[in-house]
């Protein structure tokens, strides 16, 4: 069975880009979810929780 | 010596924790991870909508001799003569000594010794010509390399690679420069056309028995080639391009093995013979750390001393004045 | 028909119930985790963090990784190369596992950055690394048994890492078979058991408090020996 709508609407599979930087190879894929960690674990410090709960 | 009392110690900030005596709000754990879940299976669904996930076709011994019949004869003129990677890998596959990697005096990959036993020889080579029927060339040639000694084998060998390393394809067929080199030709001529035809594959997985799920040998066998080395470092998958942590394609990899694949770029794990076991041992090490940090003076005063959590609890901080 | 005892045989049998191993573990169980612990509705007004939530996001990242992954091994490891519902699946399973690591990982370093082993959490650290180990060890026999390139190139290069070790005449990452064994029995089970205990240490001892640079002395449960000067 075929379901096109299933397929890939952006195709990843073509060569990789990778940066080089001294010794460190890493593909661009991999950086932007390391990128996305280090954002989303700085976020979830930094954007505030439950306003109702602060004490005046 | 279970007798419980009640002591009084030195409160240690980076290991005590003072019991909350402040208050309290509710809180709904259940509807948290309910939540959370269907964040998840939102995002899943679509970045699998968005991106899919790569799938590059396996590699058989057809495909590799098809796309390159000189290398496949080339692989395999050394997996016959034992000069392959397969034939001096050593334990646990076969009794090679001098390449099992050890840690100063420690070998446990040699101590451990044979437990997956491969011959190439044998079974990669002779053992699949040994199944071709009514090709009477084929069988005449191996009585005759059967009969031969070791060392009139060994000469038809060596002369069988030095002439195959000036092999070509005319018309898709091998064509190996003349030489003496007894029966081998006629038996790497006869093992390539078995690869190129798929027979090969099949003769390789027959050994397992009807339910064959062990592709050890084939494994190996197409892994000592130079076709399947250049597929993976044209994926920049090779071990000294960062390989561990990639993918095929333009997909994220094993990004968490960052640190693993990292000591096999620098030196002197970069310019080692016992690279694998030198980098499993320091991985083990930091494993063990990253464990104890709890225990560990020093380590786990980090997070005091960064000063992070001031962040994560402002709101008590700013409760307390 | 109510037959009275005498009071001799009440005592025994009482005697005997204080004795017994259910009832001895029942109590046990119930007095580490009684239900408001277990399930409690309220928390400490300390807990205020979006960093709070890693953890459940994991649990749902594992959740989906179980699901999809359940679906894959009732279709068998050919399926995703031939249908489009299963390569959508695939993609699924791949997706849930990259999250499960991106979640469990941002925990980790939180859960590191509030020093949350303080107040004899340190099993409760021990069982979250065990546990990232373990998921580790999952990924990587996932990867090996995609039967495509990606699993062939993967399982020929780890296994001189495993060779190395010794480990190779036991795990042996060319055979298909065993790998997918650990793959989809294994380790997924050996995850999911962590997992629960993981959150089951946390549920007994409840959040951590923030860190009290300038504590004085506290009150100490515990045996002589157990204490340490450090
Ligand atoms: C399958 C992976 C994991 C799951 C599903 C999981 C789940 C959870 C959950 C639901 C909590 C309570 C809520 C929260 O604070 O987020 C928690 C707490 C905790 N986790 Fe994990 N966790 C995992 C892995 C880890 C890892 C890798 C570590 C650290 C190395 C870790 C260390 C901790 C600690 C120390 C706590 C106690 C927090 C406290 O008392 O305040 N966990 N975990």
């Amino acid at each position: 069975m075929t379901l096109s709508f299933l397929a890939a609407l952006i195709n990843l599979d073509k060569p990789g880009v990778f940066l080089h930087w001294g010794v460190i190879q890493i593909s661009l894929a991999n950086v932007i979810v390391i990128g996305l960690m280090v954002a989303v674990f700085l976020l979830a410090i930094f954007i505030p929780f439950d306003r109702k709960s602060r004490r005046r | 010596m279970s007798e419980t009392t009640i002591l009084q110690r030195r409160f240690n900030p980076d290991r005590d924790a003072r019991p909350w005596q402040g208050g309290s709000r509710p809180y709904d754990l259940i509807k948290e991870v309910t939540i959370c879940f269907l964040v998840v299976t939102v995002l899943v669904v679509g970045l699998a909508f968005l991106f899919g996930s790569p799938d590059d076709k396996a590699i058989s011994i057809q495909t590799w001799a098809t796309a390159n019949q000189i290398d496949f004869a080339q692989t395999s003129i050394s997996e016959l003569n034992g000069t392959s990677g397969t034939a001096t890998y050593g334990p646990p596959y076969n009794n090679f000594v001098g390449s099992s990697q050890s840690l100063g005096p420690i070998s446990l990959e040699s101590w451990i010794g044979v437990h997956i036993p491969v011959n190439p020889a044998q079974d990669f080579v002779l053992g699949p010509l040994s199944t071709v029927a009514n090709a009477p060339n084929v069988t005449r040639a191996l009585d005759v390399f059967n009969a031969a000694t070791p060392s009139q084998q060994l000469a038809w060998e060596t002369n069988y690679a030095t002439a195959v390393s000036h092999a070509s394809s005319v018309n898709g067929h091998l064509v190996v420069p003349r030489g003496a080199y007894g029966p081998i030709g006629v038996m790497i001529g006869q093992l390539t056309a078995m690869a190129k035809s798929g027979a090969l594959d099949s003769a390789m997985v027959d050994q397992s028995g009807f339910y064959g799920t062990n592709y050890t040998k084939s494994l190996l066998y197409i892994a000592d080639s130079t076709y399947f080395a250049a597929q993976g470092t044209a994926h920049h998958l090779s071990g000294d391009q960062w390989g561990m942590m990639n993918e095929t394609g333009n997909f994220p990899g094993q990004a968490w093995l960052w640190l693993y694949t990292f000591w096999y770029q620098v030196p002197p794990f970069s310019t080692s013979a016992n690279a694998d076991i030198q980098v499993s041992a320091l991985m083990g090490l930091l494993s063990l750390l990253l464990l104890l940090v709890p225990f560990i003076p020093g380590l786990r005063s980090i997070p005091r001393w960064t000063r992070v959590y001031r962040f994560i609890w402002k709101d008590y901080y700013r409760s307390q004045g | 028909m109510s037959t009275t005892k005498d009071q001799t045989v009440l005592d025994q049998e009482e005697a005997e119930l204080a004795r017994q191993w259910t009832g001895r573990i029942r109590r046990l169980l119930v007095d580490a985790l009684p239900p408001d612990k277990l399930l409690p509705d309220r928390q400490p007004s300390y807990l205020s963090s979006w960093i709070y939530i890693f953890g459940a996001l994991t649990i749902g990242g594992l959740a989906l990784v179980i699901l999809t992954g359940t679906v894959l091994a009732l279709e068998g490891p050919q399926w995703w190369h031939v249908s489009s519902i299963g390569l959508f699946v695939n993609s699924m399973h791949l997706w849930s596992v990259e999250f499960f690591f991106f979640f469990m990982v941002i925990h980790l370093w939180g859960k590191f950055f509030m020093a949350a082993w303080r107040g004899n959490r340190q099993l409760t650290w021990m069982t979250g690394v065990v546990t990232f180990f373990f998921s580790i060890g999952a990924g990587f026999t996932g990867y090996v048994s995609q039967t495509n390139f990606d699993s062939q190139w993967i399982a020929t290069q780890a296994k001189d890492g495993i060779n190395a070790t010794g480990a190779g005449a036991f795990v042996n990452a060319l055979n298909f078979g065993q790998m997918l064994m650990w793959h989809i029995v294994l380790l997924p089970a050996a995850v999911v058991a962590l997992t629960g205990l993981h959150i089951l240490m946390v549920r007994h001892k409840g959040i951590v408090t923030p860190i009290e640079v300038n504590g004085t002395e506290v009150p100490h449960q515990g045996t002589q020996s157990e204490s340490d000067p450090s």
